[in-house]
């Protein structure tokens, strides 16, 4: 009699955590574990695979982690993220344009693109105080126009370098640029382990450690509280005294510096700088990656980013791996499609995440 | 012909409850065709409740149905849904505007219900596609209109149009039914001005005389005597007087509507009005635009020490006072606190000044639902006054000390019993009392010298609400805090203050000791009613 | 009421200044580019037509979800997918020319109604952020249309003729060719007005489309969905089946899509397979707003206003930037980025609106008071 109801309440349990975890998100664990699994019957380099899911992980990670703070303070999952990146894009370039080299460039890199984060972040987040409510499609449209406008920007903005620049006429800046010399894997190779085929970007996973660290810390101090309970309650913040506009303002401004630093860090780990319509799909892969680690539209923790840049970078590399070995048919690219723009669409229909 | 024998509509021994609450016992009610029954009582008498039965509104369902039969020229009836009740030819006009802003008064009037012509079309795709009659829906919806008796454009749009023509439309869609037979009208006077409310009871008049029997539910209780062939007065549930216009007058149903049999002994025992006490607040000129609640030209002081109630029927106004002072609604005038200016339309200086808010809104404004209650509890203490904050590197950062927290909230769990699992359980999972109780922790946790009280009791069990308004007088008592309480129930209030100001019409229509009689707070209640 | 009344003449220009910017925006950036540009007008007439014809079709199926207040309508890829795919099939079935054309229409007709029936009933799930969720579900869709398209097709749905085929023996080649059926609306019945060729039978069709959309208004189904579209509420209230109204209203759209990018294909003479969808809808709902629609608003007047426009600026654009800068990928650019950011100003301006007029009643209702106040 005992042991049924004991029965009866654990199946309860697994109901409440699959109503809780949400049945999509426990598809592609299960699915990523498949792969895991699977990756070594099929012969693939298991260690090969971790290398590169974790390195994947690293250039990606802040990015994600770009999203916490406007989800949290009631903005919305933020499509707006290539604004970030395009602060980025211009720290990047204007550091190689002013002449410097190897670590240094980074860091340069890194404060140029602090200062246009400042400043867009600041605007940025000024409009979506004129709309609240209906900031995650303006979001986008800001992120797109932004992203086409800087397209005429790098053609005429007067940069000479000739290692960016293309070689025939002299000036617009090239789509693709190589970081050799710059800040190709200056984290990466910053305390770097290796282990046979197993390699571990060490400063690369430290800096976002560091950021982690100091968001984690920054939700557990009275400002972090009050931007926090914005998200919550808007109402209840405004009835005990909060800037509400200044809380959301500053969420933005945090976010959009994120992603400028996270497009640098993910440069120095692919070696290239990508312009033009390199950014325009940047915001989709960081907001379902959280959504996956179980953030919902208006809560997310440090906890949903790293499980959910693991799970999206792991389905990410192996996918292709297993499915060409499998089946013989590079699968790989329509199924990332499907399950990250299903994952946004779950959590934009979900009724208990809507209701805000 | 029979109608005189059977009675339009009969409600027999009609008795709701919600969830243990009696809040109907043993209605009776009949009315003729072409009959006029004015419907007064205090908020919560139980008058909207009624209209609900009969209209078959969904909630009654969902709430566990009720008890007794209605009968609908002599036949048994029971209404699942509104629509069924509006086959049967009974109509309501709600105090909320149900209209399509964009829409003419025509389209308004026959939405959903316009006539239509078939084409080739909508025989093979059904009957969705068959077009309007716009020249016979501009017909019908005349003749609604004709049947009220007003001049109404029935060509303008509805955005576009002053409010009472707004509520003219509301009728006339009602009127347009066939078989109407009787029409609900609850408080359909209360957005008018004095001139519309006037063309509004002649209508009444006029459908009355085409044999429409009108269940008019208002404050304005001169409205109820101009129109009205009979006249009932609901309190707590009960239907306490059945009475002709005639025969009665306004003091009479004001002491029918507010005067019961109160336990003596519940009436605020501690009769300290005293005159030498100082004014801690004294407000003036205060205009608060709450939708809903607007606030006019309130002059208003309260003394130091005593707890300062203020009622009123809803709608009246009284809820704005708080609000407004808070800086949650737009407002206007002068507030001072201890000859302090108390500046208007920024809670962040309001709170600082010391004054706390219990909003009556609790799952919007009170709490956040998906928080913790020591989240909860600590959370404007911790950001307006930087309690329950650890400093580091010389006060630059802020770090919130969980332990403290922890240690308040448990304090106020225990003082005030919040039946909960843990202080880390999220507040939304709390029932109405306890989030009462949390929202009171709240403010006591700021440790105000000022304390504003918004409908403390509002759909709270009793219990609860004994241990709420303990709790209020314990503080008072014990700290000295000020307290403004504002409710609609009065009998609360005369239990619990000192002095009581009645808000009429957006102004204080007076102040008395709790101990007046319950006639004379009635008096003001309706005084000033718009 | 007395503020309408207080209006007087300059402040109503003004207002229909600011209610126009964006036409006249255009209106004036056309102005200056054309002599820039140094087209001959003839060939800008020829080319406007031609466009017209393209593209009004599609645009015209964005009017009804924005009566039924969904706003824009950024499923109608959607729409569009399913139009690509009839195409596909037929184009395999070796049917050309018009009965071509029309099979591919009643072939995308279930295609078309079952996505929108998808799409409709997830929107109904996301009331009040409809227009995020629609562009979402189209890109989701184009994950579930190149499943179909790339793998699918071949194994599962069967493809016989190796011109459509990818060499690998599965899957749709990048491009697929409607030759024979390329312009054949176009062309029937075309006519020639001094030099400039018109494609009558295909205008014919879209004016079809416009008298359906007159007469649709003025149906009991178009009269719930402008009430359902104004106030959801009160529309259940008043008995209208809201979640099927709006789902029907998606349903059309979608199909009615189907068939405009049929009709645009044909135009082109082939299908990009993988890329002729994704940025249609961005191009429509941007030309549509160029015409002065909003998102709650628009007639069949701004289609063709903004169909003109849009595309006088997309043709004028590439030459007059490479005229200005020397470099011609810059007018690439700036069209691109005039679309989007024409959507995102008409997206501002649109929650702008709301909370303004949210605004516009408190200060009323403060005015009253303060004249109570001081009799």
């Amino acid at each position: 009699m005992k042991e049924k109801t004991i029965a009866v309440e654990k199946d309860n349990k697994l109901k409440k955590l699959v109503k809780n975890f949400g049945l999509p998100r426990l598809i592609i664990t299960g699915f990523l574990l498949l792969l895991f699994i699977l990756a070594p019957i099929v012969g693939a380099d298991f260690f090969a695979q971790l290398t590169n899911t974790i390195n994947r992980f690293s250039w990606n990670a802040i990015m994600v982690l770009a999203m916490v703070p406007m989800i949290q303070s009631g903005c919305g999952l933020n499509f707006g993220l290539p604004l970030g990146v395009i602060a980025g894009l211009l720290g990047g370039t204007i550091s190689i344009e002013l002449g410097f080299t190897g670590g240094m460039s980074f860091l340069m890199a890194i404060l140029i693109a602090t200062f246009f984060a400042l400043i867009l972040g600041w605007g940025y987040g000024w409009l979506l105080n004129k709309i609240k409510g209906g900031e995650m499609m303006i979001a986008t449209y800001v992120g797109f126009s932004s992203v086409s406008f800087m397209c005429m920007a790098w053609l005429l903005l007067p940069y000479h370098k000739p290692n960016m620049v293309w070689g025939l006429s002299g000036k617009g800046l090239r789509t693709t640029i190589s970081l050799e010399g710059f800040y190709d894997k200056v984290l990466a190779n910053f305390l770097k382990i290796k282990i046979g085929s197993l390699e571990i970007p060490t400063g690369t996973l430290l800096l976002f450690a560091v950021l982690a660290l100091l968001m984690w810390a920054f939700f557990h101090t009275k400002v972090g509280t009050a931007m926090t309970a914005v998200g919550s309650n808007p109402a209840f913040a405004r009835a005990a005294g909060i800037n509400i506009n200044r809380m959301r303002s500053l969420s933005v401004i945090i976010s959009t510096w994120l992603a400028a630093v996270g497009i640098l860090v993910y440069e120095q780990g692919f070696g290239f700088i990508q312009l033009y319509t390199a950014p325009f799909y940047l915001a989709l892969p960081a907001v379902s990656a959280i959504l996956i680690g179980g953030a919902s539209v208006n809560k997310a923790s440090i906890t949903n980013v790293i499980i959910g840049t693991f799970l999206f970078q792991g389905m990410v590399t192996m996918t292709p791996t297993v499915m060409n070995s499998m089946i013989h048919m590079d699968m790989s690219e329509v199924i990332r499609i499907i399950v990250s723009n299903g994952m946004i669409l779950y959590a934009l229909t979900r009724k208990t995440e809507a209701t805000r | 012909m029979e109608k005189s024998n059977t009675p339009l509509l009969e409600m027999r021994n009609i008795k709701k409850d919600f969830f243990g609450n009696q809040v109907l016992t043993d209605i009776n009610l009949t009315l003729n065709e072409g009959e006029v029954l004015g419907l007064v009582g205090e908020n919560g008498a139980g008058k909207s409740t009624l209209m609900k039965i009969l209209f078959g509104m969904g909630v009654i369902r969902d709430t566990g149905g009720f008890e007794g039969e209605i009968l609908l020229n002599g036949d048994p009836v029971r209404f699942n849904t509104p629509f069924d009740a509006l086959a049967a030819g009974i109509g309501m006009v709600h105090q909320e505007f149900s209209l399509i802003p964009g829409f003419t008064a025509t389209e308004n009037i026959l939405l959903n219900r316009e006539p239509k012509k078939t084409n080739v079309i909508s025989q093979i795709f059904g009957e969705r596609l068959n077009t309007l009659d716009k020249p016979e829906m501009k017909n019908r919806s005349e003749t609604a209109i004709e049947k009220m008796g007003v001049q109404i454009d029935s060509g303008m749009v509805i955005n576009q149009m002053p409010v009472g023509h707004k509520q003219f439309t509301e009728i006339a869609r009602e009127l347009s039914k066939d078989h109407l037979k009787l029409l609900i009208l609850d408080e359909p006077t209360a957005v008018l001005t004095e001139k519309e409310a006037d063309a509004l009871l002649e209508s009444i008049r006029a459908m009355s005389s085409r044999g429409i029997a009108v269940i008019f539910i208002t404050h304005r209780l001169h409205e109820i005597l101009a129109v009205c062939n009979k006249i009932m007065v609901m309190r707590d549930g009960y239907i306490v007087k059945e009475v002709k216009p005639e025969e009665t007058s306004i003091p009479e149903i004001t002491r029918c509507m507010v005067g019961r049999n109160v336990d003596e002994n519940a009436v605020s025992a501690t009769e300290k009005v005293d005159d030498n006490k100082d004014v801690i607040m004294s407000i003036r000129k205060l205009w608060v635009d709450m939708p809903g609640e607007i606030v006019r030209n309130v002059n208003l002081d309260v003394l130091e020490g005593e707890i300062l109630g203020i009622g009123g029927l809803a709608g009246q106004g009284k809820l704005g006072i708080p609000n407004g002072i808070m800086g949650l609604y737009e407002a206007g005038g002068t507030v001072t606190l201890k000859g302090k200016d108390v500046p208007l339309n920024s809670p962040r200086q309001c709170l600082d000044s010391n004054i706390s808010f219990v909003s009556e809104d609790r799952r919007g404004v009170g709490l956040l639902l998906d928080e913790t209650l020591e989240w909860n509890i600590a959370f404007p203490a911790m950001q307006i006054q930087d309690k329950f904050l650890k400093r580091y590197l010389g006060g630059l950062i802020k770090w919130r000390d969980e332990k403290a927290i922890h240690a308040v909230t448990q304090k106020y769990v225990d003082e005030l019993m919040i039946k909960c699992t843990s202080t880390k359980q999220k507040a939304k999972e709390l029932s109405g009392g306890n989030q009462q109780k949390v929202c009171l922790a709240k403010a006591f946790a700021m440790e105000p010298t000022f304390l504003f009280v918004s409908e403390p009791t509002r759909g709270i069990d009793v219990g609860a609400k004994a241990l709420v308004l303990e709790a209020l007088k314990r503080l008072n008592r014990e700290k000295g805090v000020t307290i403004v309480m504002i409710s609609s129930e009065l009998e609360e209030l005369r239990a619990t203050c000192d002095r009581i100001a009645i808000v009429s019409g957006g102004k204080v229509a007076g102040i008395l000791p709790a101990s007046s009689a319950s006639e004379e707070f009635g008096m003001l209640m309706v005084s000033q009613v718009r | 009421m007395n503020t309408q009344l207080k209006n007087g003449f300059g402040p109503k220009i003004i207002k229909l200044l600011r209610n126009n910017t964006v036409p006249l925006m255009f209106i004036i950036i056309c102005a200056v580019c054309i002599p820039v540009s140094g087209f001959s007008g003839s060939y800008l007439l020829n080319e406007m037509v031609t466009r017209i014809a393209r593209n009004s079709f599609l645009i015209l199926s964005l009017l009804i979800p924005i009566m039924a207040g969904m706003g824009l309508n950024f499923g109608m890829t959607l729409g569009a997918m399913a139009g690509e795919i009839a195409l596909i099939l037929t184009a395999d079935w070796q049917i050309w020319g018009i009965p071509g054309v029309v099979l591919a229409m009643i072939v995308s007709i279930p295609i078309s109604a079952l996505l929108g029936l998808l799409c409709g009933t997830l929107l109904n799930k996301a009331k009040g952020r409809e227009m995020i969720t629609s562009y979402i579900i189209s890109f989701f869709m184009n994950g579930i249309y190149q499943l179909v398209v790339l793998y699918m097709m071949g194994p599962i749905i069967p493809i016989k003729h190796t011109a459509i085929k990818l060499p690998r023996g599965y899957g749709i080649r990048n491009t697929v060719s409607l030759l024979n059926m390329r312009q054949c609306i176009d062309n029937l019945l075309a006519i020639n007005i001094g030099g400039v060729r018109i494609p009558v039978l295909t205008l014919l069709i879209i004016a079809a489309l416009c008298l359906f959309i007159v007469w649709f208004r003025k149906t009991k189904l178009g009269q719930d969905m402008r009430a359902v579209g104004q106030d959801l509420e009160v529309a259940r209230d008043a008995g209208i089946n809201v979640d099927r109204t709006r789902i029907i209203s998606i349903v059309m759209s979608t199909v009615l899509a189907g068939f405009g990018m049929i009709l645009y294909l044909q135009n082109m003479g082939n299908i990009a397979t993988y890329s002729s969808h994704s940025q249609i809808g961005m191009f429509c709902i941007a030309a549509l707003l160029v015409g002065g629609a909003s998102v709650e608003k628009a007639s069949i007047g701004n289609v063709f206003l903004g169909v003109t426009l849009f595309h006088l600026m997309f043709i004028l654009a590439p030459t007059v930037g490479a005229k200005i800068t020397g470099d011609s990928m810059i007018g690439e650019y700036f069209r691109v980025f005039i679309s989007y950011g024409v959507i995102t100003v008409a997206l501002i301006m649109y929650e702008v609106k709301k909370r303004r007029q949210k605004s516009q009643m408190g200060q009323q209702l403060q005015q009253e008071q303060m004249e109570e106040e001081s009799k």
